[in-house]
């Protein structure tokens, strides 16, 4: 079981990020060998143009997808927390679709099974060619960290000055 | 292979479609965009056709490379037809997010012909293609009728290329705007929609895009990242490109209260400077682009407050500068409305200051204003001659949504001294006195008065030839700025992306063959991009333009010396000078001194089932 220092996902900046898409084709690049952001296990969601986020698995403590499966086709992996399909017992019932509160498990268009997020055995593609730097592969203790430090800096920024 | 392969047809009269294969022989003579658009505009319309008929056809085109994660290429279209703004051959190329969803939908090309007996939208998703009811969207702005169809269509990730209010009424400037603030701006491709009935595209794709050799062209995409990262492209990142307003007015080029003067007193308050400290809240880009450029402004007070609009120098210039308003929030609020009605952004601008010029010397008054105070400088009725003209309001908004030819020949007397477009096409924000090679090049584009057919104002704006005047060599580089930008624009590439194609041609050669697997050399790009700056020609001699005749500049230009104290005091574009030029221009590109491209430069570049036009043409005035 990997540690929170260990477990690390694809985490997204919305106050980088742009919508502009670059995840998605990089991602279909690099799983299916085309471009086609249907077949992305990461997808950009523009609101408008200051509100912008590309959104992937979470790696969920107690992932609902896994719990909705009456299959038993999903499952955590311990090692790394990425949800892993047994594409044989996927039916493509979608349940663990609707269960996801981030829309991250997605139906493949082609397959009819379900995917998401497998962290590229540790080298997200979207996270090396996001142009924004918007995303990073880092564990959840460290973005909070970071968000922590940018809070007290804010609130002492006059006192940093000098 | 990353063309589709495949060419939509519809047909708005009967609501028939049908789908056949794309001429592969033509899409490489052709590349795709503006070059192949317009080979099949040609292919599929009767001579002299009227812009507004049903049998004109629309044309919508990808590029080669759009729908793969080509940085500016992957992601974009254009629209063909002919103009009812020019009565020639009319282009314009958008970026956004929509192109990339025709070419997953399977189509490089959709050709909407005929015309619906009622509003309709056309709803393409992949194979399945419909045309719905669209009369509870008249009158909405295109962003307004995009969220509107997503909605009702049910799937956030459609895409939407619409007109507004103005397309509906068949303004001459009317656009089509897809992703909310990109346009296919020039020459009144949104009237064209209107005339059809045609009120929006909306398409959804969910097929693979694939490329011929995906490892190189992989690393080919990182490296293009990587450029833009760099110099090339450090304008677009920071200022954008309203760094041109204090760059244009330092060098007596801001053409200012139309094209009277040459420089701006109120310069500083509207220059990007000053848009970016006090208005630029977020950059944005486009689908599949490393840069960013899209710089979003919002008013952040007074009696503006909200508005919000991606402001670039040339509609900031046409509203601003061109107008005598120095006042950034006015022009803000004048771009959204122009956004808002679907309106070309450079067009709106040059009309209202040909309308503020016009009411300045007495040849319209308050009566034909209904008491609208037209003084340069003026923002609120800047802001109402928007609303006017988008809407067609009363005489002044149904004449000056005809753009400026058509409203000087309504107003008639003195009118033409004020209306500054060539070939019917409204000027861009480049004062051509001062500028004198890009007059020459705006003069012989083929779409109208455009600095994107050339960038001929670049050899001025840089100072390798003397600007105050037109000499001898020019047309070469008329020449080899259009022959670039063809090729650019038939790849459509967007042009604040060109200067990452470090070895030029050759990068693009290399670009077109990774994805599409056929063989392509930077000479056989040039020589594309020759074939098609005279296929665009002969197109415009086929419709009744494409003349020495009809190459020429606005009065202003030509009469109208700089008045102020300022580097360019007293200058303007000699007739005699001018001549010379285009003469020049004919010469190098082996054209006659009418300049109509010769029955041997046809021969030379494939073209010989053109030679019959231009035969007829030459006999023609021979006879006169």
């Amino acid at each position: 079981m990997p540690t929170i220092h260990e477990k690390k996902f694809v985490s997204g900046d919305p106050a980088k990020c742009i919508g502009c898409r670059v995840c998605e084709y990089a991602c279909s690049m690099k799983h299916e060998n085309t471009f086609n952001p249907t077949k992305s296990r990461i997808r950009a969601v523009r609101l408008n143009s200051f509100v912008n986020l590309a959104v992937s698995c979470r790696l969920c403590e107690e992932p609902p997808c896994v719990a909705a499966c009456p299959r038993d086709a999903l499952r955590q992996s311990e090692e790394t927390g990425i949800i892993l399909v047994d594409e044989d017992k996927c039916n493509g019932c979608g349940w663990c679709v609707e269960a996801c509160d981030y829309g991250a498990i997605q139906l493949h268009p082609e397959t009819k099974k379900v995917f998401s997020c497998d962290l590229c055995d540790g080298e997200p593609s979207c996270v090396e060619w996001c142009p924004e730097e918007a995303l990073d592969y880092t564990t959840k203790d460290i973005v909070s960290q970071k968000a922590r430090i940018g809070a007290v800096k804010k609130l002492f920024r006059e006192s940093l000055k000098g | 292979m990353s063309y589709a392969k495949r060419i939509l047809y519809v047909d708005l009269t009967t609501g028939k479609t049908e789908v056949k294969p794309l001429d592969m022989k033509l899409a490489k003579e052709y590349i795709g965009g503006i070059g192949l658009g317009m080979k099949l505009w040609l292919d599929h319309s009767k001579a002299g056709v009227d812009p507004f008929s049903p049998e004109n056809p629309l044309i919508y085109i990808t590029g080669p490379l759009t729908g793969t994660m080509a940085p500016s290429a992957g992601n974009t279209y254009a629209v063909v037809s002919k103009s009812p703004l020019t009565g020639i051959i009319g282009e314009a190329k958008a970026h956004g997010f929509f192109g990339s969803e025709v070419k997953r939908a399977g189509y490089d090309v959709i050709i909407f012909t005929g015309k619906s007996d009622k509003l309709v939208y056309a709803w393409i998703d992949d194979d399945s293609v419909q045309l719905l009811d669209a009369e509870h969207l008249r009158g909405k702005s295109p962003a307004e009728t995009d969220e509107t169809i997503r909605e009702e269509l049910g799937d956030f990730y459609i895409r939407v290329s619409a007109i507004g209010e103005a397309g509906e009424k068949l303004s001459r400037i009317a656009c089509i705007i897809n992703d909310e603030y990109r346009a296919i701006g020039r020459g009144g491709m949104g009237a064209v929609m209107g005339s059809k009935n045609l009120k929006a595209v909306a398409v959804r794709g969910t097929n693979d895009v694939n490329v011929a050799n995906m490892d190189e062209f992989k690393e080919f995409v990182r490296t293009i990242h990587e450029r833009m990262k760099g110099p090339a492209t450090r304008k677009y990142r920071t200022l954008g490109t309203p760094e041109n307003v204090l760059v244009l007015n330092a060098l007596a080029a801001l053409a200012t209260r139309n094209f009277t003067n040459a420089t701006f007193e109120g310069a500083e308050k509207v220059s990007g400077e000053s848009l970016n400290e006090h208005y630029v809240k977020k950059i944005i880009g486009c689908a599949t682009c490393g840069m960013r450029c899209d710089h979003i402004a919002v008013v952040p007070e007074g009696e503006y407050k909200g508005s919000t609009s991606r402001v670039e120098f040339e509609c900031l210039w046409s509203c601003g500068p061109l107008c005598g308003i120095d006042r950034l929030d006015a022009i803000i609020e004048a771009i959204r409305l122009a956004d808002y009605y679907g309106l070309d952004g450079i067009s709106i601008g040059v009309v209202v200051a040909m309308a503020m010029d016009c009411y300045e010397n007495g040849v319209i008054t308050d009566k034909d204003t209904d008491g609208l105070k037209l003084n340069f400088g003026n923002h609120e009725a800047l802001v109402e001659a928007i609303k006017r003209i988008g809407t067609r309001t009363g005489w002044f908004g149904e004449t000056f949504a005809e753009g400026t030819k058509r409203a000087a020949e309504i107003i008639g007397g003195e009118a033409y001294k004020y209306a500054n477009h060539i070939k019917g096409m409204e000027l861009p924000g480049y004062d051509l006195r001062t500028l004198q090679t890009a007059a020459l090049g705006f003069s012989v584009s083929f779409r109208g008065a455009c600095h994107l057919r050339s960038g001929a104002y670049s050899p001025d704006v840089k100072g390798s030839v003397d600007r105050f005047k037109i000499e001898k060599g020019r047309g070469k580089l008329v020449m080899d700025g259009e022959d670039l930008y063809n090729v650019v624009d038939s790849l459509i590439l967007c042009k604040f992306s060109r200067g990452v194609m470090y070895d030029g041609l050759k990068d693009m050669a290399k670009y077109y063959e990774l994805a599409t697997g056929i063989p392509m050399t930077a000479e056989e790009l040039l020589l594309a991009g020759e074939r098609i700056n005279n296929l665009a020609r002969v197109i415009n001699i086929r419709e009744g333009g494409g003349t020495r005749e009809e190459d020429q500049l606005p009065w202003k230009i030509l009469n109208f010396p700089v008045p102020e104290e300022c580097v360019g005091k007293g200058v303007y574009v000699k007739q005699r000078e001018f001549d010379i030029g285009l003469s020049d221009y004919y010469e190098v590109r082996g054209w006659t001194d009418e300049g109509i491209p010769t029955p041997k430069k046809l021969k030379e570049l494939g073209l010989e089932d053109l030679i019959p036009i231009v035969d007829k043409k030459i006999k023609a005035m021979k006879k006169k």
